[in-house]
């Protein structure tokens, strides 16, 4: 398709990226496009404003959170590669790829996936989710109507039945573990992205 | 031919007459008027025990309620005087179900589906009225079923009917099945959208038929397929221009909002009437009347006439279905039509019912390929299982004249079983069959709550990703028809004051304000009246509760500064004492810690907030949806906004806590700075930063401003977190903050509505 070739050679280092994530061309140039969409000043980087301007996630109680994850540690915005491989994290698994010990772990497998929900715990990524960052995510993920105690409450009790080492906090190995029976590649897959 | 001319050659213009006794004939109106007031009653009947509907369907209900009634009549009578004669049905009947079905359509969903939609009205109903006639014609040529007399083009006349889903039906089955949006879309779009084609297939077949086998030729066919055209768009066409008329008229309606919902009524019957006159699809006409005329209406006309036409159009569709189906049952109560045929009838069912699943996979194998989001498995079996005949198949079959089609009897018995067959078998196993599909892929075992909480964050992290993926939003066509839309049509259709205030956030703080109003109103009659909040200082309230006791220390200040009773944001404190949800889980504390666990769970199950994929539209023909949806989105909404505007405000902790500034009075119209300088320049600083804070509110600053002296300045986004039980002391400082965002314009701050997100937590 012709407006396919043109739109890809303005992509730096496509190749590599389609490499990398998994994507195919044409996934790539709708991507491309709803990156330019969203890049109303056509700085060729996202800022957490460009993010704020989609309405609807001021109506997702995670929303700012995972306009977080697109950022990484001291960046303020966010380029293309980085807006594509986070995109890749939801990629359903290619069930077909045979395990490759060699290579490097694909983009959307399911340790990936479950990296990128623990981190949206981990704010302050030392590794383990505090009971004060549980009780965050709860907070916002609750109705209003809950009380403090109620919500300490769960969220003693979740930690008692992840903790394993019983050091008061969740670290990925446990998140891992308490998530193993979850079909996570169901669960964090979106199909568009196939 | 149109379905007019057809029911005058058929004779059928008037109702069955009795033969007989006199006496019947004196007693028929007034029986035929009780007949359909018991059978508007029935639904009483079935609603009384809910269990019962939600295993079988109230349709096959109430098909069971007219075999009833039909076996009372015919033993009194000892003939059927009353069936559901097409003139009653078509005219008076089926508009109602449609207008609803149309006015209530979720547009956006509707649209963005299509053409998956289109592509299994037209070309799922050609195959299947194909498929089967011709099904049937072999197995006739086969002598399956017998010595009947009967030919190639009445196989497909009889194909053609009965291969229409139908609206009535399935509405009334998945009403109780709730499936996901997409697939109902897809039932519920093709069943609306393939009048067009039933309508052309029977009218070319019937002329075919009149003309006989010979005559039949290329150009006869070519003109049957330019009909289609014709009647399909021309049909639509009325539609939207009658839809173009109600939109108009509501638009000058301000003075006679009275009558108002009655034209809506009359003109969409008139578009039924006009199609049907002009010899087009008068079902796609109604629909697309419907479809296209809900938003402007709804934003012209006032909210109680808007409010009056939902209901209405609700009780009459009611009614309507319930008639229909409990004459369909009545129908069958008549020896007179009963011709058994087994060939006949058992390879129509099996007919229609495989060569439906055939259809449907093999169009949805084509469609996948270029769908963003392909159907799944389920969705294709649910769909197939879900393609249900109803009442306008035996209208049309009992459209048919007794001298051309000699077997019409039979072909009437046949499509009454299958309709049957379909709303009482398929509907029944419906539910069943949809929990067993999905169940089967789903672990059978109580979850953790680590297990809970994360599925949880899993759908909104997927409703997440999917916005910023722009999944759904940005397409070129649909931007195009957006912009479009705003300018022109939006303009010509709606009222100027309408058009204002038809933007979304704008709606969404509309309602916090309401709501807290209402709570307001609440808490002040429960006191005794709405004065008593001027004598906060000296009122000899009962503040019984030790929380309360320490708000009377708070209300002073406030009161102080916010003058007059119906300042908003006082009832959201109020709002905090009212639900006593802390205070009681204070004092019982003790006994919550016993029964934790189950405790811990059932509150997760309770109030985590549903993801937007569970926000369901819930097309329903007995309830309008509910708010509760709205609620939740607000409460996030009010928590992202107040969270960002933290972030903003901590990036300048060097400044001191902003004052409040009261646009309320107005008495400084447009504040020229703000205390807290807010600056484009600091946006650099910090990732919201000025822009940020609003980018998407900064471009409503117009509309705000128009709106004055109006409470809507001061909007108030109290948090209702619970203030914490542990901390009383501390209350003072912990003060509900009066939140007023600020809104600027970054290109130019003239003027500059603030609402300000005061914590006076220092």
């Amino acid at each position: 398709m012709g407006s396919t070739n043109s739109t890809l050679s303005k992509i730096p280092n496509v190749e590599e990226l389609m490499q990398e994530t998994g994507f195919t061309p044409a996934h790539i140039v709708r991507l491309y496009d709803r990156f330019e969409a969203l890049d109303k000043e056509k700085t060729g980087h996202l800022r957490p404003q460009d993010f704020g301007a989609i309405n609807r996630l001021a109506m997702n109680p995670i929303g700012d959170r995972i306009i977080g994850a697109f950022f990484s540690p001291g960046q303020e915005t966010v380029d293309f590669h980085s807006f594509v491989r986070i995109l890749a994290h939801f990629r359903p698994a290619d069930k077909k790829h045979p395990k490759d010990p060699s290579m490097p772990e694909p983009v959307n497998s399911r340790t990936s996936k479950l990296k990128f929900a623990f981190q949206l715990y981990d704010q302050d990524k030392d590794g383990k989710i505090s009971r004060a960052e549980l009780l965050q995510v709860l907070r916002s993920m609750l109705e209003m109507q809950v009380t403090e105690e109620q919500l300490e409450s769960i969220a003693d009790r979740t930690i008692q039945e992840a903790d394993l080492d019983k050091d008061d906090a969740i670290s990925f190995e446990e998140f891992r573990k308490s998530l193993e029976k979850v079909n996570i590649d169901h669960k964090m897959s979106i199909r568009f992205l196939r | 031919m149109s379905m007019s001319d057809s029911l005058v050659s058929c004779g059928h213009l008037d109702p069955v007459i009795a033969q007989g006794s006199t006496k019947c004939r004196e007693a028929r109106p007034r029986i035929h008027k009780t007949l359909s007031l018991v059978s508007l009653c029935s639904p009483t009947v079935v609603e009384l025990n809910h269990n019962l509907t939600s295993v079988i369907p109230e349709s096959a209900l109430l098909i069971i309620i007219g075999w009833i009634l039909g076996g009372i009549i015919y033993g009194a009578d000892k003939m059927q005087t009353f069936t559901l004669t097409p003139t009653v049905f078509f005219f008076y009947l089926l508009p109602q179900v449609i207008l609803d079905a149309g006015y209530f359509m979720p547009n956006k969903l509707f649209f963005s589906n299509m053409g998956a939609i289109l592509v299994y009205a037209v070309i799922g109903t050609c195959w299947n009225a194909a498929t089967v006639g011709l099904g049937l014609w072999g197995c006739w040529l086969g002598g399956a079923m017998g010595d009947i007399d009967i030919g190639l083009l009445q196989f497909l006349l009889f194909g053609s009917l009965i291969a229409a889903v139908d609206p009535v039906a399935v509405i009334a089955v998945f009403e109780e099945v709730h499936v996901n949006e997409v697939l109902f879309i897809m039932v519920f779009g093709e069943s609306l959208l393939n009048d067009g084609v039933t309508v052309v297939l029977f009218n070319v077949f019937d002329a075919f038929v009149s003309l006989g086998g010979a005559e039949i030729d290329a150009v006869e066919i070519i003109k049957g397929i330019i009909s289609f055209f014709v009647v399909a768009f021309g049909g639509s066409l009325v539609g939207i221009i009658f839809a173009l008329l109600i939109s108009l008229l509501t638009r000058c309606t301000k003075n006679i909002q009275i009558i108002e919902p009655g034209f809506i009524f009359i003109l969409g019957y008139l578009s039924y009437l006009t199609a049907e006159m002009l010899s087009l699809s008068a079902i796609l006409s109604i629909v697309f009347c419907g479809i296209c005329c809900q938003k402007y209406i709804n934003a012209n006309m006032d909210e109680r006439s808007v409010t009056t036409v939902r209901y209405v159009m609700k009780v009459l569709a009611n009614g309507s279905e319930t008639i229909i189906f409990v004459f369909l049952g009545i129908s069958a109560i008549d020896p007179a039509v009963w011709v058994w045929n087994t060939g006949f009838i058992l390879l129509t069912l099996l007919f229609i019912f495989v060569f439906r699943f055939i259809g449907v996979f093999l169009l949805t194998w084509i469609l996948n390929k270029y769908r963003l989001v392909p159907l799944e498995f389920i969705d294709q079996v649910v769909m197939s299982y879900g393609g249900l005949r109803g009442a306008v198949a035996y209208g049309l079959v009992a459209m048919l004249d007794e001298n051309k089609f000699k077997e019409k009897n039979l072909m009437v018995s046949t499509t009454l079983i299958v309709v049957y067959f379909t709303v009482m078998l398929q509907g029944i196993t419906m539910k069943p069959l949809v929990t067993w599909l999905k169940v089967k892929r789903a672990a059978v075992t109580e979850l953790t709550l680590a297990e809970k909480i994360q599925n949880r964050t899993f759908d909104h992290m997927l409703v997440a990703i999917e916005d910023i993926s722009g999944q759904i939003g940005h397409n070129y066509m649909r931007d195009k028809w957006h912009n479009f839309e705003e300018r022109w049509l939006c303009w010509f259709l709606m009222k100027p004051s309408a058009r204002k205030s038809r933007d979304y956030i704008f709606n969404i703080f509309h309602q916090l304000n309401l709501k807290d109003a209402m709570s307001y109103v609440k808490e002040g009659e429960r006191r005794g009246s709405l004065a008593f909040v001027r004598n906060e200082t000296k009122a000899d309230v009962d503040f019984n509760k030790k929380f309360r006791a320490s708000f009377s220390e708070i209300m002073p200040d406030i009161m102080a500064d916010n003058m007059g009773p119906d300042h908003v944001p006082l009832s959201s404190i109020l709002q905090d004492i009212v639900p006593s949800v802390c205070l009681d889980m204070h004092e019982q504390d003790l006994t919550m810690r016993e029964s934790e666990d189950f405790n811990a769970h059932h509150l997760l199950q309770q109030h985590l907030y549903r993801g937007r994929k569970q926000h369901r539209h819930r097309y329903s023909r007995s309830h309008l949806e509910t708010n509760r949806d709205e609620n939740e989105v607000q409460e996030i909404f009010q928590r992202t906004m107040r969270s960002r505007l933290e972030s903003f405000k901590s990036a300048k902790m060097g400044v001191a806590p902003a004052k409040k500034i009261q646009t309320k009075h107005q008495k400084k119209d447009k504040p020229q700075k703000m205390p807290n300088g807010n600056s484009s320049d600091k946006s650099k600083n910090h990732p919201y930063g000025d822009k940020g804070t609003c980018s998407f509110l900064k471009k409503h600053y117009d509309m705000m401003k128009m709106y004055g002296n109006h409470v809507f300045d001061t909007i108030p986004l109290i948090p209702v977190q619970p203030l914490p039980q542990a901390r009383p002391p501390q209350l003072r400082g912990h003060q509900p903050p009066v939140v007023c965002i600020i809104i600027q314009s970054h290109s130019k701050a003239i003027s500059r509505i603030c609402l300000i997100l005061e914590n006076r937590l220092d």
